[in-house]
């Protein structure tokens, strides 16, 4: 019920309500009524046709490296 | 997808559960309930709980709308087309919920009444719009994600003149529900279900923030750590809630930060707070009353409210006999602990609501098999 899908912004409307996005070769209007800005290219979180908050692509890749961090093995090498 | 493929990782699965294992302390458990269905679904579909090992254990917890709303909401939702002879819509998962009697929208539908399916609000409004002659209903259910879209719905409707739109309001909300859990019997007498942290809500808190979650985890003592619902979110956000516990802490922490901020989003909580107010009381199936734990529609916005405009009462509706749904919202008890799962209980033909949506516990369990490799316990059933 409150999956969102992050989708990217290919075009706005002159009045900034709507906006369509791609995802993965799908697109779709939706509302951005939600935000208070918004530029082609970001990536926002798609949920029953509103925009609800942008992704932050620095944040995003800091917690995959935060990840990978947490992966490692500080006192030896993990074999298997 | 971008931002979604990154975070299954299979690879990097594995090497976090082998952290999660060298962290763990052997000589304790960790009982850690995910508050939202995304998480439970998240957990099943991909396997989570298998790489975690046997002393860390997910508790299910309440967060599926669907799940949560009792049987009269929708026997109202159901009188609203049959009576009124309104158009109702409402989202997917609605409409096999069980209502009284078992009926559900969806057979009230097959019966002739004017039931449609809608993915927004949006579509809602589209549809009031092109058959003014007809009420439109939209049966409204959610968290606060779901909350802002219906706002603007409303606002819209209003600044539009759509006067044959209203919505029957069945918000409700996360905070509230979460300190509920903690001051059931279950939890804080008998102690039937230990919880040692949460995993807190993604999408909610891309909404609210993580800030509301700061005095519970405070008073409560208990780790909260917002989780993305990817499977390496959720495992990282363990980790996390692992780290707290084992370091006796007991903060609001931000796996999901790629998304939730302290602060959540304000344009959405402004647009919620003109529109919605906090109801004194709601009842939540497995919870029951919980106070101000729901929001219904400012007087100011009352002709776009359905349950002023068709005079809505609520009755009080029991659960069915042996369904375990309420126990298994708490997180009490586990769907294999019902009779009825998957015997009198399916997808098809469900008879509690943890069996209907996907984000429901006991149809998670079902539909990813994850039941069939359990104890014996199912050729008993």
């Amino acid at each position: 019920m409150c999956l969102a899908l992050p989708a990217e912004v290919v075009a706005i409307s002159a009045d900034n309500e709507t906006a369509i996005v791609a995802l993965g070769g799908v697109k779709k209007e939706i509302s951005v009524a939600l935000l208070e800005e918004i530029a082609v290219g970001d990536f926002v979180l798609v949920h029953v046709g509103f925009a609800l908050h942008r992704l932050s692509p620095e944040e995003a890749a800091r917690t995959l490296k935060m990840i990978e961090e947490a992966g490692e093995d500080p006192l030896e090498e993990l074999s298997a | 997808m971008k931002y979604v493929d990154e975070f299954r990782n299979g690879h990097l699965a594995k090497r976090l559960a082998a952290s999660i294992a060298r962290e763990a302390d052997t000589g304790r458990s960790y009982h850690v309930m995910e508050f939202c269905g995304g998480h439970t679904h998240a957990i099943f579909r991909y396997g989570v709980q298998d790489l975690m090992p046997a002393n860390v254990q997910f508790v299910h917890g309440p967060g599926c709308p669907v799940c949560v709303l009792p049987m009269g909401r929708i026997d109202n939702a159901i009188e609203l087309a049959e009576r009124h002879g309104a158009i109702v819509c409402t989202y997917g998962d609605m409409m096999r919920v069980p209502a009284s009697e078992r009926k559900s929208l969806i057979k009230a539908k097959a019966a002739g009444a004017d039931i449609r399916m809608v993915y927004s609000i949006r579509d809602a409004m589209r549809i009031a719009r092109e058959t003014p002659g007809r009420e439109v209903v939209f049966f409204a259910i959610g968290f606060e994600t779901t909350t802002p879209p219906s706002a603007v719905a409303i606002r819209d409707a209003r600044a539009e003149g759509l006067k044959n739109f209203s919505v029957f309001c069945n918000h409700v909300l996360t905070p509230p529900a979460i300190q509920r859990i903690m001051e059931t019997p279950d939890v804080s007498e008998s102690r039937t279900i230990a919880i040692d942290g949460f995993l807190g809500p993604a999408h909610v808190s891309a909404v609210i923030g993580s800030q509301p979650y700061e005095p519970f985890a405070a008073a409560f003592g208990r780790p909260v750590v917002i989780a993305g619902f990817e499977p390496l979110d959720v495992m990282q956000a363990m980790l996390m809630v692992i780290r707290q516990l084992n370091e006796g802490r007991h903060e609001v922490e931000n796996e999901y930060v790629r998304v939730v901020t302290r602060e959540g989003n304000l344009k959405a909580q402004a647009l919620v707070a003109d529109v919605f107010e906090v109801r004194d009381t709601f009842e939540w199936r497995g919870l029951g009353d919980v106070p101000f734990s729901a929001l219904r529609i400012r007087e100011a916005f009352g002709d776009f409210d359905a349950e002023r405009r068709f005079s809505i009462e609520t009755r009080k509706v029991r659960d069915a006999k042996s369904c375990e749904c309420p126990s298994i919202l708490r997180g009490a008890k586990k769907p294999l602990d019902c009779k009825l799962f998957g015997t009198a209980c399916t997808p098809e033909s469900p008879i509690g609501s943890c069996m209907v949506s996907s984000e429901g516990a006991c149809a998670a369990y079902w539909t990813y098999g994850r039941f069939r490799q359990g104890p014996q316990k199912e050729a008993a059933a």
